[in-house]
């Protein structure tokens, strides 16, 4: 028995459907009632229901592509806040061979990286790394904060929501799977695709999203070469 | 025609009204607000009667105190908080034995509807400010905190949430005011997770008979089941439903 529909909003503790059906993401079972554990959308798939949060934390999985901000630099390694729970480090052997020597030369704090998490340990420290393709320092830009869970809507099916915004505001965007995304270009296209970026966070559980973005964009753009 | 001139003290009990105009399981008019605050992770706004509370919750992250970390689960820390100017008289500032104990209880109301385990070595802020306070804060502090920890996107097994039931000129009432508790006999504050309504935390203050206590008890539960509507569609509101 179900209690309710596709794409509803549901709070933690409100009961989703009894007997035959199965569990997911968000949801825990009791006896036999299937309950959400999130404020979010419901999501029923061959009688698996789960929930999509509509607010999340940022929990740090091997593989994944980050950006981070060095807060602390110590003898053979550098501190980063990657917007999550946990802090990640990075060793100086990621970036140097044997010596490590002046390590602040090389990065200082407040400096922001494009790093992948190599692993994440028992007691949650978080391993980064920077061999791979894109990955270093960010010269300049702007950082905007998401919502970790918002992160696919943002890119859109195959990139297309952030391609677009790369087209029409010309900026170079780079999205981090913990919710950070840094947007280099013209200042006041840096405004504008924060802006746009801002929306589709706020409005990432309403359908017809994509138009509204494209509708918003050409207007911000409008008013800037105004 | 013939006349009968009661005191105010009979009148109250014949009308089977309150002070207020309440009826014994009437609640104050609530209002709640969920996700106004900016900076923090989540937070909720509660207006009961005359009390006016704001809940940030910030979380979960790290812990900065490595001793409070537990290597299985978050750890969850409260602090109530009375403004000075949220009484008739001037309250000195800074915390005091009611307000130590009041975050205490209402971590540990809090805690059993948590899902701490998915955050091992992390700890979870609520900070409760009280602007104005007009009976019933502690309650209305823990219905407030579950808004916002549930607006943070804390993983929750249910919501919970307060209600206190009491005892006044000799009848059993809900949601005591402030001038209630003093003039009254007992108060009793009881929060519960609505769904299976388990008690998470039950004070009492005062006398009361054992028969007392179970309809206080039931009436404690169904004035939380009424509040709890209200927290829910709280929460809804605030995604445009």
């Amino acid at each position: 028995m179900i209690l309710v529909k596709d794409k509803d909003i549901v709070v933690p503790g409100e009961v989703l459907a009894k007997n035959d059906y199965y569990p997911g993401r968000g949801t825990f079972k009791e006896d036999n009632k299937i309950c959400s554990s999130h404020v979010g959308l419901v999501s029923i798939r061959n009688k698996q229901i789960s929930v999509i949060p509509l607010v999340s934390k940022y929990i740090p999985k091997r593989g994944d592509v980050v950006i981070g901000e060095i807060t602390d630099i110590r003898f053979s390694m550098w501190g980063l806040d990657i917007n999550s729970p946990y802090s990640g480090f990075l060793p100086a052997s990621e970036v140097f061979g044997k010596e490590k020597r002046g390590l602040e030369n090389i990065f200082n704090i407040g400096d922001v990286l494009f790093l992948k998490v190599v692993d994440v340990d028992e007691v949650k420290k978080v391993k980064l790394g920077l061999k791979g393709r894109g990955l270093g320092k960010f010269k300049g830009g702007v950082l905007v904060y998401i919502t970790p869970s918002k992160v696919p809507r943002l890119i859109g099916k195959r990139g297309s929501m952030i391609n677009m915004i790369k087209e029409k505001t010309r900026c170079d965007i780079v999205v981090g799977q913990n919710g950070v995304v840094w947007v280099k270009g013209d200042p006041e296209m840096e405004k504008v695709a924060r802006e746009v970026i801002l929306m589709i966070d706020r409005e990432a559980h309403t359908s017809g999203l994509t138009d509204r973005v494209r509708d918003t964009l050409t207007e911000l753009i409008k008013k800037v070469k105004g | 025609m013939i006349i009968i001139i009661t005191p105010d003290e009979f009148k109250r009990v014949s009308q089977a009204t309150r002070e207020d105009g309440r009826a014994p399981d009437e609640i104050r008019p609530l209002k709640i607000e969920a996700g106004i605050l900016e900076r923090a992770d989540g937070s909720s706004y509660l207006e009961l009667g005359g009390n006016k509370i704001l809940v940030a919750v910030y979380g979960p992250r790290e812990a900065q105190i490595k001793r409070l970390q537990r290597p299985d689960r978050a750890v969850i820390r409260c602090r109530y908080n009375m403004a000075p100017f949220s009484v008739e008289e001037r309250k000195r500032p800074g915390p005091d034995r009611r307000s130590v104990e009041i975050s205490k209880i209402t971590a540990e109301a809090l805690r059993p509807a948590l899902i701490l385990e998915r955050f091992p070595r992390s700890v979870i802020d609520v900070f409760i400010e009280v602007l104005e306070a007009e009976g019933g804060t502690r309650c209305a502090g823990i219905t407030a905190a579950s808004v916002a920890l549930a607006d943070a996107g804390m993983p929750m097994k249910d919501m919970v949430v307060a209600c206190a039931a009491g005892k006044v000129n000799g009848r059993i009432v809900l949601d005591l005011s402030e001038e209630e508790d003093k003039r009254g006999e007992a108060d009793m504050p009881v929060a519960i997770l609505p769904r299976n309504k388990e008690i998470t935390l039950l004070q009492s203050d005062g006398n009361l008979t054992q028969e007392e206590f179970e309809e206080a008890l039931d009436l404690a539960i169904k004035g939380c089941l009424k509040i709890n509507k209200i927290q829910k569609e709280a929460l809804k509101k605030k995604y445009g439903e």
